[in-house]
């Protein structure tokens, strides 16, 4: 091999920050794409579930002879028939010691406990002919009072006769978990603050609804399963094929071995299909039963009923200041709907914002209390950010209500009480380290792209003249913890599992280089990052990297995908293997240049004997080493390396994000005019990457404000149950958004990056819900309930009297009973309030 | 069961199918033009849109049969001779997918907007799209890619390199 076909050193430094087009796009823009529904098998037959229509009840009777009988029907089977062979859909982290965790079979054959739950399967020839048979199954159910309500559901014992979700447990209290600063040694004890602000200080006491949302992936859910050959072979759209491979096996008795879970290509995730999910086990059950290949691909319908949910809380919170706005202490009391299941990471998904409510700022004292509670509504587990929003929301809603009543700009009490850049590394009062950041300058540089001052100025003027349409400022300064996760912490926390990633570098003989990771990818371009990394650590051209994952077969190792941990753990592992190629290569190097091995130095792909112009490059190498004609004594035939990293500790982005919206006074109607956000997410790898996740991120977080709520009526249907009633926003909805970087290197991983894929959504949602409030604060609004849709802001508006919209504006955007937007009684407004002039 | 006979991505087929049968299900079960996908069962997703006598419908909104003696293009068709259309190229070099799950049905609707407007403005791109949703990329860089599509001269020949409203 010749020089000229390496790079020169200088330019082989340049991979890391380049804007490289995605390696993955070429194949999805031109439709030749493997998602799982793609597939078809010889002899594969199609499921469709028969599910329940009730929230609750106990089943007195499956009749599946007609459907039996149906043409092409291979077999129809209930709970029962399969209760040997189901497994069992696993929660992996519990939280506390005692947390009631109730049995979750895949298909219950006695009682269904929320509305969509599966009963009975059909295995036909075709999907067509599945779902006309599953028509024909009939259920007998008798009904049962259904736990729904959060509130209620938390004080419901079975001798008040309310409804408990699960009532062999007698009661839906699931698991209490707390975290108090002084009893931890990382701060004051929070009593004390309250107290001191009651008599001399600020005391706010807020409480603030998450409202459940749907993560609406858009590929819905689909599983293969081949059961015809030495192993099981599974494909599904999931983000876990390892984790489910490890769920399948520990809850069917299957040895791991003989489980090859593949996610081929994934149609989006944001934590939704971080799920080992029912449908996935009855597909697996009925493969082996019927030794035949089967598929099975949801509606949409049943996407939204069945996958798991997100968020669902009631926050209520207490902040203790001083009279200049310093904050004392913040208290966090919440209650978090589980839904009928704890789901795999379930009851957890509170603990990951327990460490987030004091967010970028010195609290000297701080108490997180959690209940978690079980209903008859769909499980609810991880949705992009997982407790991280719901935390941030929180605390950033609240700087500005602290900035209010202080009567300064909300900016400037911010940092009042935020960690100056000099401050890091910086102890906080939930007990992390923060390795790095810069908020100041994050801070400067949105306030500039933004127009801050500008835009204050014309909100004053609209003010002054009474403008029917004002403007509103909101803010978020944001910061979260990913990188999921230090096993030791995961462990501390009970977590089932580690938080390590896996990577091997295959150097492979016409010097191509193969790299497998355990990350899981799913939309985020992977394959086009990890090149670039690579690339860059062998000084190999970008387009010579091949990047596989997401098949247990050829990944035997990985913890997945989730948390904004791919680069951060699944990078540094990476990272890690390809330095072990660079070590394994070095004294082979030394021997075919008949050199020492300290003359030589390792740079653009080549070693170089230092002060000659000797040298050979890492792809001769491989060459080298595959003929294995002329090694050194005693060294192995490869260059191939593995790397198992274990991150020391949690990675924390931050950003500050500026929502400049429009509302109409008279209607509230919204419009959002401008959005500017600076994320300091440390070293970037892509930026073209990382500006997609951001602005998608946004999106989500945008939805949650102004749109999205998973309803359901008083009978437990989910009312929100088709993209009719789930408002997913559309371009028509959004606007162009204006990103921008600052960079405080990570300084916990060699590349100095940090998690980006969550950072959008977990800064969003506060800073367009304060834009609103901003806006209408003259007029004595200091709160609307999320979704903020035109008919809640309107009634914000135009209620009087008592404080805190949050009561009120609980009442449902959207009206169960018809289904209709905006119909919600009016009468209910009296309570609406929404103004505490 | 009736028979159709159409041109899919260029090519005559004839099969016969059940009268409920979908054309996206036709698409995608019976010829294996797997490229165009399902999002949904209410025709709000458009992830299945393709274009029929050359113009964009959601093909889970059409029946098999109504396609009868038409010309369908798939995303699978749209690039000729080996070379992408400006439209994929434009989703590429802006970064307008990620999962790409949205993407075929985004194309295919970007490419008839542009023919039907070589020169949109972003709200023009905005309510083109509307139809379309993507759980992914906010819409910020597909927009950015129709806007460079369109000045690339993705549109019908008068458009080409005119590029109005291409702010990217
Ligand atoms: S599949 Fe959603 S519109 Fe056709
Ligand atoms: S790229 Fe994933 S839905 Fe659009």
């Amino acid at each position: 091999m010749t020089a000229t076909q390496e790079r020169p050193a200088d330019e082989v430094e340049r991979e890391i920050g380049r804007e490289r087009r995605r390696k993955e796009d070429q194949r999805l823009i031109t439709g030749r794409t493997r998602w799982t529904d793609n597939l078809t098998l010889p002899g594969m037959l199609h499921l469709a579930m028969v599910r329940s229509p009730f929230a609750h009840a106990r089943i007195t009777g499956i009749d599946t002879t007609a459907a039996k009988q149906a043409t092409n029907v291979v077999g129809v089977f209930t709970g029962a028939d399969l209760a040997d062979s189901l497994g069992a859909c696993i929660n992996a982290w519990a939280i506390t010691t005692d947390q009631v965790t109730p049995d979750h079979p895949p298909m219950p054959a006695d009682r269904v406990t929320f509305a969509g739950e599966i009963v009975a399967v059909v295995a036909a020839r075709s999907a067509a002919e599945a779902r006309d048979a599953a028509e024909l199954v009939d259920v007998e159910y008798d009904e049962l009072p259904a736990a729904l309500d959060l509130k209620e559901a938390a004080e419901a014992t079975a001798d008040t006769g309310a409804a408990l979700a699960h009532p062999e447990l007698g009661t839906n209290r699931s698991a209490y978990w707390v975290f108090d600063s002084a009893e931890a040694g990382t701060g004051g004890d929070v009593e004390e603050a309250i107290a001191q602000a009651r008599t001399d200080g600020i005391l706010l006491e807020r409480e603030y609804r998450q409202q459940r949302l749907i993560p609406a992936f858009m590929e819905p859910r689909s599983v293969v399963v081949d059961p015809t050959g030495e192993q099981i072979t599974v494909w599904s759209a999931t983000q876990i094929p390892h984790i489910l491979r490890f769920a399948i096996a520990a809850t069917t008795g299957v040895p791991e071995s003989k489980i090859r879970v593949i996610a081929p290509d994934v149609g989006g995730g944001f934590g939704g299909k971080l799920q080992q999910t029912p449908e996935e086990m009855i597909a697996f059950a009925v493969a082996r039963r019927l030794g035949k290949p089967v598929k099975y691909t949801e509606t949409r319908s049943e996407s939204l009923m069945s996958a798991h949910h997100g968020r669902d809380q009631w926050q209520r919170l207490t902040l203790a200041a001083t009279k200049d706005g310093r904050v004392t202490g913040l208290k966090v009391d919440l209650l978090a709907d589980l839904g009928a299941y704890v789901a795999i990471v379930g009851g957890g998904v509170p603990v990951l914002g327990a460490f987030m409510f004091n967010a970028i700022y010195k609290f000297p004292a701080y108490r997180f209390q959690c209940q978690t509670v079980l209903t008859n509504k769909v499980w609810t587990d991880a949705y992009r950010g997982a407790g991280r929003p719901e935390a941030t929301y929180a605390i950033e809603r609240l700087m500005d209500e602290l900035a209010a009543e202080v009567g300064e700009d909300p900016l400037a009490v911010r940092e009042r009480n935020w960690i100056k850049h000099e401050e890091f590394p910086f102890q906080t009062v939930a007990g992390l380290e923060y390795d790095s950041g810069n908020y100041e300058a994050a801070t400067a540089r949105a306030k500039e792209l933004f127009g801050y001052d500008e835009l204050r100025a014309e909100q004053q003027r609209r003010r002054e003249s009474g403008d029917r349409v004002q403007l509103g400022i909101g803010i978020s300064t944001f910061t979260e913890m990913c990188g999921l996760a230090p096993s030791r912490v995961l462990g501390q926390l009970n977590y089932g599992a580690g938080g390590w990633e896996h990577a091997s570098v295959r150097m492979l003989a016409t010097g191509k280089v193969e790299v497998v990771t355990g990350a899981s990818a799913h939309g985020q371009g992977h394959e086009t990052a990890f090149s670039q990394i690579v690339a860059d650590r062998l000084g190999v051209p970008f387009d010579d990297v091949e990047v596989l994952h997401g098949d247990t077969q050829i990944s035997h190792k990985g913890l997945d995908t989730y948390g904004s941990r791919s680069l951060v753990v699944g990078g540094e592992a990476l990272v890690r293997a390809a330095d072990k190629v660079v070590e394994k290569a070095k004294p082979i190097a030394a021997h075919l240049l008949e050199a020492s091995v300290d003359d030589l130095e390792f740079g653009g792909g080549r070693f170089h004997v230092r002060g000659t112009d000797q040298g050979i490059a890492i792809t001769e190498i491989a060459t080298a080493v595959f003929a294995a004609h002329n090694l050194p004594d005693g060294v192995e035939p490869t260059l191939d390396s593995e790397a198992t990293y274990d991150p020391v500790n949690f990675n924390f982005p931050h950003g500050t994000h500026l929502c400049a919206m429009e509302v109409d006074t008279e209607t509230g109607a919204l419009s959002m005019r401008k959005y500017v956000c600076v994320d300091d997410i440390g070293n970037i790898i892509n930026p073209l990457i990382v500006s997609g996740q951001v602005h998608g991120g946004l999106v989500q977080g945008i939805a949650q404000a102004l749109w999205e709520e998973a309803v359901y009526d008083d009978s437990g249907t989910l009312v929100s149950g088709s993209f009719v009633d789930y408002l997913l926003p559309t371009a028509a909805d959004t606007i162009s958004f204006e990103i921008d970087h600052t960079t405080s290197p990570a300084t916990t991983n060699s590349l100095g990056t940090k998690g980006v894929g969550e950072a959008g959504t977990i800064a969003s949602t506060p800073a367009v819900v304060n834009a609103v409030v901003d806006a209408l604060r003259p007029l004595g609004v200091h709160d609307v309930q999320m979704p903020c849709t035109p008919e809640r802001v309107w009634r914000a508006i135009n209620s009087s009297g008592s404080g805190g919209a949050t009561e009120g504006a609980a009442a449902p955007h959207f009206d169960a009973s018809t289904g209709m937007e905006g119909t919600v009684d009016r009468t209910a407004g009296a309570q609406d309030g929404g103004t505490d002039a | 069961m009736t028979r159709i006979s159409l041109t899919v991505d260029g090519a005559r087929v004839s099969d016969d199918v059940e009268p409920r049968t979908l054309l996206v299900h036709y698409l995608r079960e019976t010829l294996g033009k797997t490229g165009t996908v399902i999002g949904c069962d209410t025709s709000n997703c458009g992830a299945c849109t393709v274009h029929l006598d050359g113009h964009s419908v959601k093909s889970c909104n059409v029946l098999a049969v109504q396609a009868d003696g038409a010309e369908v293009t798939t995303i699978e068709g749209l690039a000729q001779d080996g070379r992408l259309h400006p439209v994929q190229e434009a989703f590429r070099e802006c970064h307008g997918l990620q999962c790409g799950f949205c993407t075929p049905g985004m194309i295919m609707q970007s490419v008839d907007l542009l023919n039907e407007n070589p020169n949109p403005t972003e709200e023009e791109i905005r309510l083109g799209l509307e139809g379309n949703l993507c759980r992914c990329t906010g819409y910020h860089n597909i927009v950015k890619a129709v806007q460079h599509a369109a000045a690339q001269g993705a549109g019908t020949a008068t458009a080409a390199g005119a590029g109005a409203g291409a702010g990217a």
